[in-house]
């Protein structure tokens, strides 16, 4: 569901705030930089917080270092065994010696608490270690280099998606709540329950008819294999594949999000000021522009970015369903090879990604309803 | 609010009865369910323990999918023969045996497999036996003899020396017209056993299965198993889902929002922090996560979703709401009644703002029966339970809609949409309802 905020509830601009117009503006630069500082520490704490709970679960008790351990013993084991050179008697001994050697290069045989220091530290710094089993396309170990390989492939989908989403339903938002009740109006109310089904969902029947019964799109993938040599026609190629996992996106939130801002600037085109223009005969274009979008633009913005939040996490399984190589996917595939850094690599960008978008909100909010940075204790 | 009242106000709106219809039908199935198949016996059924499949066929549509298609796809057939056109010969040391097992067939596609069951009893000693096909229009093909001892499943459908002489495989080959070797050739087909039995108390009994291409209201899956059971199990399983984790989540955050809202200063803060930690803790991969690395159990995945729900960004809206009654004059007078604190939060601040949160409690539902069919479709789902969700994610591994098997997936599909739809529905409608600014629109 879209979530509409109501900006600066409950925020009284305290009394006495009365400045000299000159000093005004220096002055509520200073606060504006002051403001966002100080949600630069916080967010930088929330996300150490965060961070270090990701790693805490990846690794309660140390169960999965035990199992890395298994798994280790049984590798070598199948190596020695398998080598003739090796004399029956020397074998174990030699298990045991690779083993360790095994588990130090790993770090295993430091307790826990420090490693996961070690681990936070690293995080923080996007300094992601090597993967332990996973390598880029381009064959690099580093789990910073598998990530930014994919990372450019989920910003295009759930970027343009979004875009979309938001620009048409605020649209088509403003058309309808100025003739609500008309059988257009009626009709995505009454769709507007088809968002409780998310994304992924529409996908499988999208593929099913517009990949299987009815081929026009492919089922899966980012762009055909081989991929085109120009430049052209591979950005044609990527944008073929778009087409269903976008349109799977936008079914899902489309109608609830016209609806809900359409209830939006139903109940601000009741307000005072709004009649007001109207009486003064503003077309209305104006009316729209000045009187209803200025002063819900914090609202409008906020939700374009609780609406990213909510995309983040959504990713993983569109991203699955439809094969679309990006972070989702990446994650899904570390899990399967049960390579940690690889997957706390991975929530640590997603922690990042969400706090990102956090901090963007809480700098447009600043910047564009200034009883926000006033009123902050 | 009694729930005569209560359906007073729903009435005048069609949709929010339709919704109301909705769940308590999907409530009907799930008691149903429940009371008819418990949970060991679906759960051991569903992992095929009992062998409960063994007489399905495989990936068979569903028999709605025979009306709609205008065809007249077989259903299973199981052919035991007439005891008395058995005939018998014996001789010195033995039993020659002639055992026919006719049938009509009568449809116009092949059966999915053919197999043969042959139970030898009252000797220790092997028999010689030889199936011949005899086919409507006359002609004769000998399967090739074989021995065999006690009780024996012959599996004519995988038999390569047979496919090779046939030059198809062999339950398309036997009932296929001469001219058009698509096409069935309709007629009365009998499949007669020639065997030697070396003891004079011996007996042979037989019968032929000829798979189906449909199978019940919901047809089988790649491992027989009669998707019936997983739609059915599905319904309470993802009802009792979505309404836990929904009101597991709602309700402690609605408590925790009002606790830090009444007690303010520290309290608040460290609430406040908590919730700004678990906003950037992104659900699904942390769920993922724990569900490769400890157990894909759907209770411990629900724990986490109320866990990580508890602090979640709603407790924001519900701060918003829950600040102006903190000043107002009724809570006042409860604490000159000398209430204590934990008395105020449940009883005066919690229940006047549920009408508000009834609506997007209800729309909220359906989100966590879609999020258990996402970790499924994942392949985390419950390793014993059936549900939609695993439905969904089998079909994706075997490649359901490559192979046109859409049954497999249109219908735990069909299912959870209408369950997104009844709650979202309902949802939606008391949204107007209880919130009357919506409702005037």
């Amino acid at each position: 569901m879209v979530q509409i905020a109501d900006p600066g509830h409950g925020q009284e601009p305290p009394p006495g705030t009365q400045i000299a117009p000159n000093d005004a503006r220096r002055r509520e630069m200073t606060g504006l930089a002051l403001f966002m500082a100080r949600r630069i520490v916080a967010l930088v704490l929330t996300v150490l917080v965060g961070v270090y709970m990701t790693i805490i679960i990846a690794n309660v008790g140390g169960q999965v270092d035990d199992l890395r351990v298994i798994q280790i013993r049984a590798d070598v084991s199948d190596a020695v065994r398998s080598d003739p050179g090796v004399a029956a008697a020397d074998r174990l001994a030699l298990i045991e010696a690779q083993v360790a050697l095994e588990v130090e290069r790993l770090g295993l045989d430091r307790p826990f608490v420090w490693r996961s220091l070690d681990y936070l530290r690293r995080a923080m710094l996007l300094d992601l270690g090597r993967a332990e089993q996973m390598s880029s396309d381009l064959g690099s170990r580093q789990v910073s280099a598998i990530i930014t390989e994919r990372l450019p492939a989920t910003l295009l989908l759930f970027g343009t998606a979004n875009v979309l989403v938001f620009v048409v339903s605020i649209v088509v938002a403003l058309r309808l709540s100025r003739r609500y009740g008309s059988w257009l109006d009626r009709t995505i109310v009454a769709l507007a329950p088809s968002s409780a089904a998310p994304g992924w969902f529409y996908g499988l029947f999208l593929i099913l008819i517009f990949a299987f019964a009815w081929p026009l799109f492919p089922s899966g993938g980012m762009v055909a294999v081989p991929p085109p040599e120009t430049a052209l026609r591979y950005a044609m190629s990527v944008v073929h594949h778009m087409v269903l996992p976008v349109t799977a996106i936008f079914i899902s939130s489309i109608f609830v999000s016209i609806y809900s801002w359409r209830t939006f600037f139903l109940i601000h085109s009741s307000e005072d000021h709004v009649e007001m223009a109207r009486a003064k005969g503003l077309p209305d274009r104006m009316i729209e522009a000045r009187y209803i979008l200025r002063p819900t633009l914090p609202s409008i913005v906020t939700s374009f970015l609780l609406m990213l939040i909510g995309l983040w996490s959504g990713a993983i399984i569109l991203e699955q369903v439809f094969n679309w190589p990006g972070l989702g996917t990446l994650l899904f595939q570390a899990i399967g090879f049960r390579d940690t850094p690889v997957i706390i690599g991975g929530v640590v960008i997603f922690a990042y990604l969400l706090a990102l978008t956090v901090f963007l909100l809480d700098f447009l909010y600043a910047a564009l309803d200034p009883r926000v940075r006033v009123a902050t204790p | 609010m009694t729930a005569a009242a209560l359906w007073a106000r729903i009435r005048p709106y069609p949709s929010a009865v339709a919704g109301a219809a909705i769940i308590l039908a999907l409530v009907l199935i799930s008691l149903v369910t429940i009371v008819a198949i418990p949970y060991g016996q679906a759960v051991v059924q569903w992992r095929g323990g009992d062998g409960a499949w063994r007489m399905n066929p495989v990936n068979a549509s569903p028999v709605w999918t025979n009306r709609l298609a205008g065809g007249n796809a077989p259903r299973t057939l199981r052919i035991t023969g007439d005891a008395d056109a058995v005939q018998r010969a014996p001789f010195e040391g033995g039993l020659q045996l002639r055992l026919p097992l006719a049938f009509d067939f009568p449809h116009d596609d092949f059966p999915s497999e053919l197999t043969l069951l042959l139970t030898l009893t009252g000797t220790e000693r092997a028999a010689f036996v030889e199936p011949v096909w005899q086919r409507p229009d006359g002609t004769e093909i000998r399967l090739g003899a074989r021995r065999i001892t006690g009780a024996d499943r012959i599996a004519l459908s995988q038999d390569r020396a047979l496919e090779g002489r046939l030059g198809d495989v062999p339950h398309v080959a036997l009932f296929a017209d001469a001219d058009d070797r698509a096409r069935v050739m309709p007629g009365r087909y009998t499949l007669l056993i020639e065997a030697v039995l070396f003891d004079e108390g011996a007996d042979l009994e037989a019968e032929l299965l000829a798979f189906g291409r449909v199978h019940g209201l919901a047809g089988t899956d790649h491992l027989r198993r009669d998707l019936m059971l997983a739609l059915l199990w599905g319904t309470p399983v993802a009802l009792a889902f979505g309404l836990i984790a929904a009101l597991g989540t709602t309700v402690t955050t609605l408590v925790i929002a009002a606790v830090g809202v009444w007690f303010g200063g520290l309290v608040d803060a460290v609430i406040q922090r908590l919730t700004e930690i678990t906003m950037i803790l992104p659900i699904l991969p942390v769920l993922v996560m724990v569900g490769t690395l400890y157990s894909t159990s759907i209770w411990l995945m629900l724990g986490v979703v109320v866990a990580l729900g508890i602090f979640s960004a709603s407790i924001k809206m519900y701060r918003a709401m829950l600040l102006p009654l903190r000043r107002a004059p009724y809570i006042e007078a409860a604490r000159a009644y000398g209430a204590s604190d934990m008395r105020i939060v449940i009883r005066y601040m919690i229940p006047p703002i549920l009408p508000v949160l009834i609506p997007s409690f209800v729309t909220l539902i359906p989100t966590y029966v879609f999020l258990e069919a996402s970790l499924a479709v994942l392949g985390l789902g419950d390793p014993v339970l059936p549900t939609w969700g695993k439905l969904l994610n089998d079909a994706q591994t075997q490649g359901a809609l490559f192979n046109g098997f859409y049954y497999w997936v249109i219908a735990p599909a069909a299912l959870l949409m209408l369950t997104g739809l009844g709650f979202a529905l309902l949802g939606f409608a008391l949204d107007r309802i209880f919130n009357p600014r919506l409702r005037s629109t």
